[in-house]
């Protein structure tokens, strides 16, 4: 097992620097750079050469990249130029992170709340109106562009009947003291109860249109292996023993459909993150999708290295400790 | 995106066409079950529709999609839009170009693009899954390294990261986007059908007969991987119609817009949602339906080949 | 199956425990409910605005972009200001000046009894001390990035190869500065009144090291001074920018020496999208928010919306490079073009409200306006004739234009080109669209020359046409890559004898015949149109008075509900 993890996570560090190398280059392959973000339409080709030669962006490329791989050791990633402007890469991330973390958290709970229970129901009446209803339900929300299912949203309940805020992530007007950047925990943790609520109503929209693919997925599955798990011998076993319904349903068939859903759950963090770029920009919240597409239409280096690398190793990681918890329980799984 | 649940998804469907000893009798049974499954039927209905609409809409169209023929009735001041006239049953669009006909010849394009990108992505993961499938050992292990390091950048970020390579954005570099995210999941998914057949009793029966290498790839493996690999492509134009219409929104999809197509004209309408949202409806409803239909077919396909539900 | 019954009994401990959560958060949030109204009530006036980006910094020497100044503009001031609502200069911390008759000697009397927000005194030392700083830069700090204002007006800084506009700084007494410059300049003293010369406390800059700005990786880092302690003599003070919630909150200065500010609380939000500014303004999220979609001004006026149209001050042309084409070197196919082009059309279906065709590269506000030049009136037939008189009937040309990206001037890059490029199709001339994104791309290409005909356009900084047609012409490898015409040195050098001519009125009139021959002899490039940006406040708002150089100061705003 240790052999087993120690291998894994060097596979981790190989991605990991594959990944750097590829988007450094990656990076410095978009035409306009940086100097041009900075300057805009009053840039001359003098003023740009000067700075495109005080950033360093004159050497060659491999230069650029040890002194990278140099800073970033020290825990410098570079300086933002265009999300916000100024401020050191690593911090707009780590300021940025637990909004996309505090919307993917809800969209993720409102899934698995409405997803489960409907997926268990469904397969239980398999064939009847509601389980019809919920497949429909969920290939529809799949096949609806995310964006545009934000913007309906926004339009019905913001604009038309203006019960939900429209964007953003806490009315500007309130008094809020921000610790943990979780806006909504934060207000928990301070008591300014107002704080929370207002912090947690402008997360449900956006939460809602984001959680409309994991939902799908989490029903289809809890759906399937629902109707798996009943066919199983020790279900009609339990069943035969004269054991209640409740208990049957409750201990046996509810709790091994689990265990599959459960790992899925782990596995959406990437769809989540391709949402919340969609998200984030519909609902003006400033997290780490809004970042990206700011980062790419600004040619923010700095941002977008820090954050593309970041993303992609918390879903390595991800995929790893799941893949551990698998090896954990299925040793074959170790030799593969 | 439908790029979810990734890896565990496609080596679920990979393993499903691996059971090649029903051989021959699966594809039929599969079909015969198909063929009774109204979410096969009505995904199939819109698809044919789809297809025809794209087919006959140059004969539908009375206008050329690229002319300003209302352009007196737009005024950016007043916000004015052309409204629905004899000769223009939907009116026109932000530009005074007719919406009508720009709709239906929008489906052209989209077909275009759905179809282009999932054969591109499709070609690439062949390449990559027929490498590492068919070689093994350390082929196998640089291959799946690529794949991974592709599969662990969200889906629509890769699309966007190379969408933004290209200097002048157009259809096509929306195309090659969205195939892009495409080659490591054909990849995988081409991989572990093929690692699943090499184990076969039939593969390895061809091999101790002196079969040479390439063709037990080409007759014997392949052929018998294709089945997992038109569900996930069917699955797959449902997701590049998706994602083209996100890159738009993003600002990276085609920069001339006089050949219409849905996910462009959806991501431009953006501006004018709240004051004129028809000119966001129309190509959003058929982007629906169309992903619909191909969503349906796919999972009704999925369904069919799997094992399991042939109980 | 008993393993996998053991995880599933500690998911459902698991589970319970959740529900317990859930219960609670329940509870808390509808106690919340009734909390809310105790709350955030006595703050007195707070105006919430919406500004379409981020402040890079709060020092506005480093900075060049619109929304940095938006928020510094508050809290700071010139020697020089604008007058409310125009582009005039008028008295702001210097009440009166004058100037030497070869005009290279400013002398500045100070308003008397101004004090920073930390408390010390302005006077004429803090003058020097600022201009001081400015000229003695080193390193990053010289990068025109950060000091891109200095650059521009006054060129080197000390001890540089470069020529500088700016000689010396004295202090005769507290009330009095006296700026040495080394000539005449038409930039004086408007360009005082640039955002980036507005003074700040030499004490504060000091004590927070303003000038310690460092080049990391492909961006600046900029010093503690100018992320949290920007000192100037304002009517609003720095409170604090909660990156977290992208917003910036300002707090009255009770200590101003003018109309004190009526609002006690002002905050820009950063909302990028313009149509998230306009669903914020429409929830109540914000009191007012700058750059609306032109399309949405009449809605926005039918729900009683104070929709205010600036004068314009910006002008967006059709460049035409000398570089790649060489037909373009030909007056009679620039002029076709000129005559190609429906500008009466483009400004009625593609621009805003107010918005109006230009005949010059400046609005009329400018000095040394003229109306009696060659007007272009759209004519495709005489655009055709000429084109066969030059020997170019099957004119080819590449024309780029902007993607990703809008501007005040050019709201719809898009459309403005579909429009251009039809025109130019009805008369006959084929047109090769090239399209690039505004950052990857576009600006370079267009800066080098590259571009054969395209799409630009600029905003003025102050009333100068130095300031317009001074950086369009004044150099030959320019956009419009003037240097093989026979009269592109000859334009550049007429540009800066008309900015160094001490006398007004001379220069005016230097500037008029420039031009003139702008648009007859040379035609460089076809002025299209000045588009004004709108700004959109909520019914409640009172006393906003607009600007034309998008310069609005919010001390005179008040909440009225």
């Amino acid at each position: 097992m240790l052999r087993y993890t120690v291998r894994r996570l060097g596979q981790l560090l190989i991605v990991t620097v594959v990944l750097s190398v590829l988007l450094f280059g990656w990076l410095r392959a978009l035409p306009g750079g940086p100097v041009s973000a900075l300057l805009g339409e009053r840039a001359t080709e003098e003023s740009r050469a000067r700075l495109v030669q005080q950033l360093g962006l004159d050497q060659p490329l491999y230069v650029q990249y040890w002194k990278f791989v140099q800073r970033a050791i020290t825990g410098d990633f570079g300086v933002s130029t265009g999300v916000q402007p100024g401020t050191p890469a690593m911090e707009v991330f780590l300021q940025r992170m637990p909004a996309t973390l505090e919307l993917s958290v809800l969209a993720l709970l409102l899934a698995v709340a409405v997803g489960i229970p409907l997926g268990y129901f469904a397969a239980r009446r398999q064939g009847g109106w509601l389980d019809n209803l919920s497949i429909t339900w969920s290939l529809i929300g799949v096949a609806v562009p995310v964006f545009f299912l934000a913007f309906l949203l926004k339009y019905v309940f913001a604009i038309e009947f203006g019960v939900l805020p429209a964007s953003g992530r806490q009315a500007a007007g309130i008094d809020a003291t921000h610790a943990t950047g979780f806006f909504v925990l934060d207000g928990v943790l301070t008591t300014e109860w107002d704080a929370a609520w207002n912090a947690l109503i402008h997360l449900l929209l956006p939460a809602i249109a984001l959680s409309t693919i994991p939902f799908a997925v989490i029903f289809r599955l809890t759906r399937a292996s629902v109707l798996d798990v009943v066919e199983e011998d020790y279900v009609r076993t339990a069943r035969s023993k004269g054991l209640g319904a409740m208990v049957v349903r409750g201990r046996h068939i509810l709790r091994n459909a689990m265990l599959p859903v459960v790992t899925t759950i782990g596995l959406q963090t990437g769809a989540l993150l391709s949402g919340a770029v969609l998200t984030e920009q519909v609902f003006n919240i400033p997290g780490i999708g809004q970042a990206l597409s700011l980062g790419f239409q600004r040619q923010d280096y700095a941002v977008l290295q820090v954050v593309i690398l970041a993303t992609a190793m918390v879903y390595v990681l991800v995929n790893l400790l799941v893949d551990l918890a698998y090896a954990a329980i299925d040793p074959r799984l170790r030799t593969r | 995106m439908l790029g979810t649940q990734r890896k565990e998804r496609i080596d679920g469907l990979a393993e499903s066409g691996g059971d090649t000893t029903a051989g021959v009798s699966l594809a039929a049974s599969a079909w015969r079950r198909l063929r009774r499954s109204p979410t096969f039927l009505v995904g199939a209905g819109i698809i044919c529709a789809f297809v025809l609409l794209a087919l006959v809409s140059p004969l539908l169209a009375q206008h050329d999609p690229a002319l300003r023929l209302l352009e007196e009735q737009v005024s950016r001041a007043d916000n004015e839009i052309p409204a629905p006239q004899p000769g223009f049953p939907l009116g026109g669009d932000q530009y005074g170009r007719p919406l009508l006909s720009r709709v239906l010849l929008g489906s052209q394009q989209t077909l275009l693009v759905a179809l282009l990108a999932t054969v591109i992505g499709l070609g690439g993961g062949l390449t990559l899954g027929i490498l590492a499938g068919a070689f093994g050992g350390w082929v196998d292990t640089l291959v799946m390294r690529v794949v991974d390091v592709m599969l662990s950048v969200p889906s629509l970020l890769l699309a966007v990261s190379i969408g933004a390579l290209f200097q002048q954005q157009s259809q096509f570099t929306v195309i090659i986007a969205v195939a892009t995210v495409q080659i490591p999941i054909f990849g995988r998914l081409l991989r572990g059908t093929m690692l699943a057949q090499r184990a076969s009793d039939h593969v390895l029966a061809a091999r101790a007969l002196g079969v040479r290498q390439r063709s037990i790839v080409f007759r014997h493996m392949l052929p018998n991987a294709l089945g997992p690999v038109i569900v996930q492509a069917t699955l797959m134009l449902a997701v590049a119609i998706i994602d083209a219409a996100a890159l738009s929104f993003l600002g990276l999809g085609a920069a001339d817009t006089s050949t219409p197509e849905w996910g462009q004209m959806l991501g431009s309408a953006q501006n004018f949602f709240d004051t004129h949202p028809h000119l966001a409806f129309w190509p959003a409803g058929c982007i629906i339906v169309v992903a619909l239909g191909f969503t349906l077919v796919g999972e009704s396909m999925r369904d069919a080949l799997d094992p399991k539900k042939r109980r | 199956m008993g393993a996998a019954a053991g995880p599933g009994f500690r998911l459902s401990r698991v589970g319970r425990r959740l529900v317990t959560v859930g219960l609670t958060a329940v509870l808390a949030t509808s106690l919340s409910a009734c909390v809310q109204s105790q709350r955030g009530e006595d703050n007195g006036q707070t105006m919430v605005f919406g500004a379409p980006g981020a402040p890079a910094l709060f020092d506005p020497f480093y900075a060049s972009d619109g929304e940095t100044f938006r928020v510094t503009r508050q809290m700071m001031e010139g020697l020089v200001g604008f007058e409310s609502g125009g582009v005039e200069v008028e008295p702001e911390l210097a009440t009166d000046w004058n100037s030497s008759d070869d005009g290279t000697k400013w002398t500045f009397q100070l308003r008397e009894g101004v004090k920073f927000h930390d408390g010390t005194d302005f006077n004429a030392e803090a003058v020097c001390a600022n201009f001081e700083r400015w000229y003695n830069q080193t390193g990053t700090g010289q990068s025109s990035a950060l000091s891109y204002y200095w650059i521009e007006t006054f060129g080197g800084f000390a001890g540089d190869d470069e020529p500088s506009l700016f000689s010396s700084c004295e202090a005769p007494d507290p009330t009095t500065a006296v700026i040495n410059l080394t000539r005449a300049t038409s930039k004086f003293p408007a360009a005082l009144g640039l955002d980036s010369f507005s003074m700040q406390s030499p004490t504060a800059m000091k004590k927070y090291e303003a000038d310690k700005v460092e080049a990391k990786g492909s961006g600046f880092e900029y010093s503690e001074y100018a992320r949290k302690h920007p000192t100037g003599t304002g009517p609003f003070e720095f409170d604090s920018y909660d990156q977290n919630n992208q917003s910036v909150e300002l707090r009255r200065n009770d200590d101003y020496w003018g109309d004190k500010a009526k609002l006690d609380r002002l905050i820009f939000k950063v909302i990028s999208d313009e149509s998230v500014r306009k669903q914020e303004l429409l929830s109540g999220g914000i009191d007012g928010y700058d750059f609306p979609n032109p399309a949405d001004l009449d809605s926005l006026r039918q729900q009683d919306f104070n929709v205010q149209v600036r004068e314009p001050f910006n002008v967006l042309y059709l460049g035409m490079s000398q570089k790649k084409n060489p037909a373009l070197r030909k007056l009679k196919v620039r002029k076709a073009l000129a005559y190609a082009v429906n500008r009466e059309n483009l400004v009625n279906a593609n621009l805003p409200d107010g918005a109006k065709v230009a005949n010059l590269f400046y609005p009329s506000s400018v000095d040394g306006y003229a109306d009696d030049v060659a007007k272009y009136s759209y004519d495709p037939e005489k655009a055709k004739r000429l084109l066969n008189e030059a020997g170019h009937s099957d004119l080819t040309i590449e024309f780029w234009w902007p993607t990703q990206v809008t501007r005040p001037y050019m709201p719809d890059p898009r459309g403005i080109f579909n429009s251009l490029a039809g025109d130019m199709r009805k008369a006959g001339i084929n047109v090769k669209p090239v399209s690039k994104p505004w950052n990857g791309g576009y600006i370079s290409d267009v800066n080098k020359g590259d571009a054969e005909v395209f799409l630009l356009g600029w905003t003025g900084d102050y009333n100068s046409p130095d300031n317009f047609i001074g950086t369009f012409f004044g150099s030959t490898e320019n956009q419009f890559y003037t240097k093989p015409a026979p009269w592109g040195e000859k334009l550049a050098n007429r540009l800066d004898a008309a900015d160094k001519e001490p006398d007004p009125t001379k220069r005016e009139r230097m500037y008029t015949e420039i031009n003139r021959d702008l648009k007859s002899k040379y035609l460089p490039a076809v002025p299209l149109s000045h588009s004004p940006p709108a700004i959109v406040t909520a019914p409640h708002v009172k006393g906003l008075v607009t600007s034309p150089l998008t310069a609005e100061e919010f001390a005179s705003v008040s909440i009225e509900k």
